[in-house]
């Protein structure tokens, strides 16, 4: 598998992180660097524990992330969770919709990104 | 991280994010021109720019973190000046308006925006950088010029000074101990008081027209001026004019009567032959009329005058100058100025005899670095920085060789910097964070003594910084008697700010054991290892003082033919009976009893009891009847209770006493409770 045919299955731009970024060698250092990254880990225990302030710091360290690797897939769901709790940070059920598809694409992204590095 | 970067052309970059990720492609991005210094949040980067502020180059911030964000770091950065020598670049993925303008309004540059580009990261670094390192230069060249044209005009002075001594027949060391006595003088009376209005920088203004104080001598015919002899009173007559011919050339120079070095230069020109009874020329002026400019140089010259040598007159001593001075032989002076002449005399006297033209130029620097200090915005230079270092570098050496544990504290924010070594003894981190939340100043220390120590030095003053105290530290796992020598640190200023102090850690627990050894050796006998009478009548009197309620005993008493022991197996045999009269005595008491040998084969305890006293009495009365070898222990006991003395030990021990006398009486071997009923004591008494 390429990194371009990880980008196509993960839901990312490879077009703009190379852009960005510029070499395949370091794309592919980085999106390696995703799946030691603890901040979906600390958002699921947060959301759990329902602290809000360190869901809310989860959320948008993983948006960052997505943002910085062109994860347009990740980088949506994220970004709407980051942007709720920004202005409330009231736990609410609306809030487990978001975080579950949060964790769809999370899955997704280390999926490929795993397939990646076994190829 | 602390070797010399002053001069590496390597540019340093801090990045402070708490995602390794973004740290890690910024600086990937960056690291082929830049050393990297990475840290997780704002605290961390305080203590990085604590120590070493001017090896960076530019700060790359983010600001949604844990522990510190980076609004409260960029506070810190503005309140420890930190902002106007680094640059900041604001790298947050937070693209709301507030915030960014939250971030322009203190004091950051730029902004970089997510998603991380590279060529935009590394444009934005370089030019950030470059503005602000040409912005110092620039600052820089300006300060060196400065610098530049003041020492020209300070030779053109100079110069031209010169050529009127020459004319004189002086050499040219009068003008230069003008300068150097102005300056003293000037620099004194500043201290004293400032009703004059004068600022540092006058100083050094008052100091460069002191030169020209008599420069209206070009106008004095050379037969007047170089007379062998003493002047006829025409030929004074024409002499004087040179204060007001001096004035004249300089009030004639056209359109600059507004520089201050003239009309500084005019002041002194003219009136530096005024005295303050009126009694002077060329004007007559009384007293404060007198400008303070002309005024000192006046004293100045007169000083000088005395010491040095003169065709017509040897040179006088320097405590022969001051007391003639002084004693107004010549000519009445500012009294305030002659209180400044006596409080600097033995400067004087020290500087004017050292006086070279090194040494000279060293003053210059010293009152430029002054001067630089005074003011506020005061840029680094790269000469300062390469001094810096070498500071640093000499003041590391010396902690390391110390082997004492030193330490640095900040309270913006809050953090304990230990020395290298410190660190290393104590098994901590170099930088502790909220060290009173930290192992160290819960464990370390305990608790309260760390606050009281923090709560003493805030408490202190820039004038008595000090502060020294003893606490027991767990150092190790061990407990440790160790002092505190410590020295608050303030900002400078009208109104000082404390920011902290430094200070460092003795262990001073060996000293601390021997004296306690001392202590105890002081208080105890040493045959027996029972207190000696001065220590049980100490500890007696402050239980009798402070507790009146309980019920206690004293028990007094001496072994019957004891000088037999010694008598008949020797002394040796008498100091083990009265051991094994101590051991004994140990048995029978609780340790917060008071058991003592009072001298010879007395012995004394002092208890309490709870009922009644006889049974108890009995029982220690009793175990110490026993055989030692051959020889039996027999003893007559008088007992008294404390309930019948009212406190007073003298009392107490008084009626043990005729308790004892009582025993003795009747035969020894026993023991007698008291009872105001016994036989006093008669005068051959009982001990």
């Amino acid at each position: 598998m390429t990194v371009k045919e990880c980008y196509e299955a993960m839901g990312g731009d490879y077009e703009d992180v190379m852009r960005r970024l510029r070499k395949d060698e370091r794309v592919e250092k980085f999106l390696m660097k995703v799946l030691d990254d603890k901040s979906f880990q600390l958002l699921t225990d947060s959301m759990e524990a329902q602290n809000m302030d360190e869901a809310f710091r989860a959320a948008h360290t993983l948006k960052g992330i997505c943002q910085n690797l062109s994860l347009n897939r990740l980088y949506g769901s994220s970004n709407e969770l980051a942007e709720k709790l920004r202005n409330n940070r009231e736990y609410s059920q609306e809030l487990d919709v978001i975080v579950a598809q949060v964790k769809e694409d999370y899955d997704a992204t280390v999926a490929a990104i795993t397939k990646l590095k076994e190829s | 991280m602390n070797q010399n970067k002053v001069s590496n052309a390597k540019g340093k970059i801090l990045i402070v994010d708490d995602s390794e990720m973004n740290r890690a492609i910024l600086s990937d991005m960056l690291s082929d021109e830049f050393d990297i210094v990475e840290v997780e949040n704002g605290l961390e980067a305080s203590a990085v720019l604590h120590n070493h502020e001017q090896e960076f180059s530019l700060v790359l911030l983010d600001i949604v973190m844990p522990v510190m964000d980076g609004f409260e770091f960029l506070a810190v950065m503005n309140e420890n000046g930190w902002i106007k020598s680094i640059p900041v670049v604001m790298i947050s993925a937070e693209t709301v308006p507030s915030y960014v303008d939250r971030a322009y309004d203190l004091g950051v540059l730029d902004y970089i925006s997510r998603p991380f580009d590279e060529r935009v990261v590394r444009r934005r670094v370089m030019s950030t950088i470059m503005l602000s390192s040409k912005q110092k230069e620039l600052s820089y060249m300006v300060a060196e010029q400065m610098l530049e044209k003041e020492k020209n005009s300070q030779l053109m002075v100079e110069i031209l000074s010169n050529i009127v001594e020459f004319r004189n027949g002086e050499s040219g060391m009068h003008v230069l101990h003008i300068r150097i006595l102005t300056e003293l003088l000037l620099k004194r009376l500043l201290e004293k008081t400032d009703k004059y209005g004068i600022s540092r920088s006058d100083i050094s203004m008052i100091c460069n027209a002191s030169a020209l104080h008599d420069i209206g001598k070009i106008a004095v015919p050379s037969e007047v001026l170089n007379k062998p002899g003493k002047l006829t009173k025409e030929e004074f007559e024409i002499m004087k004019t040179h204060a007001a011919e001096g004035g004249d050339m300089l009030k004639s120079i056209p359109l600059r009567q507004d520089e201050p070095l003239i009309k500084i230069a005019y002041q002194i020109c003219r009136w530096h032959h005024e005295r303050y009874d009126g009694r002077g020329y060329p004007d007559g002026l009384k007293g404060e009329e007198i400008p303070i400019a002309a005024q000192v140089v006046a004293l100045a010259d007169v000083y000088d005058a005395l010491t040095s040598k003169r065709v017509y007159k040897d040179a006088f001593s320097h405590e022969k100058a001051v007391s003639m001075i002084l004693g107004g032989e010549c000519g009445t002076f500012n009294p305030f100025l002659l209180e400044c002449l006596t409080d600097i005399s033995e400067q004087l006297k020290e500087e004017l005899h050292s006086t070279s033209s090194d040494h000279d130029g060293e003053r210059e620097i010293v009152s430029t670095v002054e001067q630089m200090l005074d003011k506020e915005d005061f840029g680094m230079s790269g000469r300062t920085l390469k001094l810096l270092e070498q500071e640093r570098t000499k003041y590391k050496f010396y902690a390391d060789m110390s082997h004492e544990i030193q330490f640095e504290y900040t309270i913006t924010p809050e953090i304990l910097i230990l020395s290298e070594w410190g660190a290393q003894y104590l098994k901590l981190p170099e930088i502790i964070y909220n060290p009173r939340e930290d192992f160290f100043g819960k464990e370390i220390f305990n608790q309260q003594d760390f606050e009281k120590l923090l709560e003493r030095l805030k408490h202190t003053s820039p004038k008595n910084p000090n502060v020294e105290m003893d606490f027991v530290l767990n150092i190790n796992g061990r407990n440790q008697w160790s002092k505190i020598q410590a020295r608050s640190m303030w900002t400078d200023g009208e109104e000082p700010q404390y920011t902290g102090a430094i200070g460092k850690i003795v262990d001073i627990h060996k000293e601390r054991e021997k004296m306690e050894q001392l202590t105890v050796m002081a208080d105890h006998d040493p045959l027996t290892g029972l207190l000696n009478h001065r220590a049980a009548k100490r500890y007696i009197s402050s239980i009798l003082d402070s507790d009146s309620e309980k019920k206690y005993i004293l028990l007094f008493f001496d072994l019957d033919h004891f000088k037999q022991a010694n008598d008949t197996y020797g002394h040796q045999f008498g100091d083990e009976v009265l051991r094994c009269v101590a051991d004994k005595i140990r048995e029978g008491t609780r340790g917060s009893d008071i058991a003592a040998r009072m001298g010879g084969d007395e012995f004394l305890i002092f208890m309490d009891y709870k009922t009644s006293m006889e049974p108890l009495v009995k029982r220690i009365f009793d175990n110490i009847t026993c055989e030692y070898r051959e020889f039996p222990i027999r003893l007559s006991m008088g007992v008294a209770s404390a309930e019948d003395c009212k406190g007073d030990y003298e009392k107490l021990f008084k009626m043990a006493d005729q308790a004892l006398y009582a025993v003795k009486r009747s035969g020894r071997n026993s023991y007698q409770i008291y009872d105001p009923n016994l036989p006093p004591l008669t005068e051959e008494g009982s001990c």
